[in-house]
């Protein structure tokens, strides 16, 4: 019998998130390499039908749980139908995405298997010897640790946006299990619903402007946001300004915010404090507007200006305009 | 609850962290030129506990596992309104992995007997996993709630929350339960000088591998007990970045043009 690389397709408002997808593609590249196949474990309400992209996507196989009782996300009962299924099934390595879902689920089925699990990592390698090596930042994203798993499965938690998108490919077949939903238990946890969304989702973003103490007061963000909006992107901030209330937690960058990882990053009167630089030292291109020659942030950046940010932002603002041929300036 | 409430905070010592060194050329992480200090998260953590005890009366148990200064840690706790406060400490415990470092603190915590409620940080600054609470809780086999945000009523033995999962949530959990708590849940309050004062001659109990040895198997905590080994630590450096300044009067033309050639500025 071959053995799998389980990966966990995380589910929201019963729509696949893209993480499972990326996942899948990571999967298949070390299943190439060890001789294994790969296997998918989908779960929710109405979600059936999404089991065939996870096999365009890169799986052979797909463990479908779909009911009611699966609606909402129930850590234990999740939890629960996981540990059942990998008992059964006995993957070599499982896959989580490291969203908030995925690292407050993946640790408790870690512990009920009595299993290892390495935390948001960026990168999975295998070694010469056959072993796989995760790597993942820790000392607020000062470092990068490699760490290897003595127990089976392999669990491994993975960051968002880090493994790349593989293509869809609809002529790929593969097989799908419709399993048993799990028995309804009272839990303890009643989820009484969604009060609020998030009103950015910054992670996606593939262009992010940031704020940070650099500016003066509040209504300075619409010049940000101006540049933001005519680059494609989003508005983003260091922590100050969210403890300032100037600006929602959507909004942060950093340790203690959003792990971004756009195609573009624009530091504007942000300093590079270890904790901002945790969330988005990854960005392809880094530029820094800040006016201190010896700000941390230029060590990090691709491109910097150091000058006054309320000369340079404006300026830069207006020679976008002059291209896109919009309005006045 | 007539008794008020069991709280349980877990708190753990991390180096200040802006004052590590890292060495690059060898990978080397220099714990020893930092001072200690207590996880930032888990300051939010206590002081939910010690309102929650303030509301409701009740009693508010502080403990970490690591080496003998982590003392100072508990010692702040106490002064932050802990009533008792434990030190696992043993050179059997050192060397955990986020698993082998649950199972000696939910040893401690069945140890302890009844409890209503667990806080933790979210994550450390250090280890950085955010798996320790979840793994807890699975231990004890209690519900958790991760992020929590706001504490909104406790009601019977009903806690009701908020979890911020990006979107937030309002969660119901029948208690005993643990949460995982955000840096928005509340402000930690200093303490006063008389706090800190009384926190000094308060006791800090120590336990040892064998004093768990009736909830856990000893040789299943630190490095025997961990499944997963950091082989190697690399400190990245920022050789893939340009580092290119772009100076003078046409500075943000320059700027300008890189975006534009990048694609960022299309018409
Ligand atoms: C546990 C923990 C978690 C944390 N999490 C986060 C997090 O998630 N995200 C985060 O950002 N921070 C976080 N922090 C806070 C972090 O330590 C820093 O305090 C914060 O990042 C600093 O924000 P800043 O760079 O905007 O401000 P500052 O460090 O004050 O920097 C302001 C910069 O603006 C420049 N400047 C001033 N005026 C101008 C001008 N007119 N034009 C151009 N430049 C100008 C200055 O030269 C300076 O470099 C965390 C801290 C802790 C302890
Ligand atoms: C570079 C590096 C990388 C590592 N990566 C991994 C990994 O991927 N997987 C893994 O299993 N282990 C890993 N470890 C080991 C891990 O750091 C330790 O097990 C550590 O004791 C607990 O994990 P944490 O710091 O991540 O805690 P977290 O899980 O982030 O802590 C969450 C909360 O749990 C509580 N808590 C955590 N530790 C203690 C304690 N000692 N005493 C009291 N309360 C505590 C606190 O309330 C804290 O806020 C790594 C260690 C290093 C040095």
């Amino acid at each position: 019998m071959i053995g799998g690389i389980l990966v966990y397709a995380e589910t929201i408002d019963s729509k696949i998130h893209p993480i499972s997808f990326e996942l899948l593609g990571k999967a298949r590249e070390i299943a190439e390499k060890l001789g294994l196949e790969v296997w998918s474990v989908i779960m929710g309400f109405n979600i059936r039908e999404h089991a065939r992209d996870l096999i365009y996507y890169g799986a052979d196989k797909v463990y479908v749980y779909d009911d009611e009782s699966l609606k909402d996300f129930d850590v234990v009962m999740y939890k629960d139908v996981l540990v059942k299924l990998v008992r059964e099934i006995e993957p070599e390595i499982f896959l989580v995405g490291a969203t908030p879902l995925g690292r407050s689920l993946a640790p408790r089925v870690a512990a009920a298997l009595d299993t290892g699990l390495t935390a948001d990592c960026i990168d999975l390698q295998v070694d010469d010897e056959g072993n796989l090596i995760q790597i993942r930042p820790a000392f607020t994203g000062n470092i990068l640790a490699h760490i290897k798993t003595m127990s089976k499965p392999i669990m491994s938690t993975i960051r968002y946006k880090v493994m790349s998108m593989p293509t869809r490919d609809e002529n790929r077949s593969g097989e799908i299990v419709v399993k048993d939903p799990p028995k309804k238990i009272d839990t303890g946890i009643r989820i009484l619903g969604r009060i609020s969304r998030r009103a950015v989702n910054i992670t996606d973003a593939e262009v992010i402007v940031s704020a940070g103490r650099g500016l003066k007061k509040r209504e300075d963000l619409k010049m940000l946001e101006e540049l933001a909006n005519l680059l494609g992107g989003v508005l983003g901030a260091s922590r100050p300004l969210v403890d300032e209330g100037w600006i929602t937690k959507d909004h942060q960058v950093g340790f203690s915010g959003n792990t971004v990882k756009p195609r573009l990053y624009i530091a504007c009167g942000i300093s590079g404090s270890p904790q901002h630089l945790a969330g988005m030292r990854d960005s392809q291109i880094i530029v820094a507007i800040n006016a201190d020659p010896s700000a941390p942030i230029f060590r990090y950046a691709d491109y910097g200006v150091v000058g006054d940010l309320y000369e340079v932002v404006p300026k830069l603002i207006s020679m976008i305009k002059r291209v896109k041929g919009v309005g006045g300036s | 609850m007539g008794r008020g409430f069991r709280i349980v905070v877990l708190i753990k010592q991390v180096p200040d962290i802006e004052k590590v060194k890292f060495d690059f050329e060898v990978g080397r992480i220099d714990r020893s030129s930092a001072p200690a200090e207590t996880n930032p998260f888990d300051l939010h953590a206590l002081e939910a506990a010690v309102r929650l005890k303030e509301k409701f009366g009740g009693l508010v148990t502080a403990i970490s596992m690591g080496p003998k200064q982590a003392e100072s840690s508990l010692r702040e706790a106490l002064a932050r309104g802990a009533d008792h406060a434990i030190l696992l400490t043993d050179a059997r415990f050192a060397g955990a992995d986020t698993i082998a470092t649950s199972r000696a603190l939910a040893a401690a915590i069945k140890k302890l007997g009844e409890f209503d409620l667990i806080l933790c940080g979210e994550k450390t600054v250090d280890g950085d996993t955010g798996q320790v609470g979840p793994e807890v809780a699975e231990l004890l086999n209690v519900p958790h709630v991760a992020y929590v945000s706001e504490i909104r009523e406790v009601a019977g033995d009903k806690i009701v929350v908020v979890s911020d999962m990006g979107d937030k949530y309002l969660c119901e959990v029948k208690l005993p339960a643990l949460l995982t708590v955000t840096r928005e849940l509340n402000a930690p309050r200093l303490p006063t000088l008389r706090d800190v004062l009384s926190a000094r001659k308060k006791r800090i109990e120590i336990w040892d591998a064998d004093a768990l040895a009736d909830y856990e198997d000893p040789n299943r905590f630190g490095i025997n007990g961990s499944r997963t080994i950091v082989v190697k630590v690399v400190v990245p450096g920022t050789e893939k970045r340009k580092g290119i300044i772009l100076r003078g009067g046409d500075a943000v033309e320059k700027l300008f043009n890189i975006l534009e050639e990048g694609g960022f500025a299309r018409p």
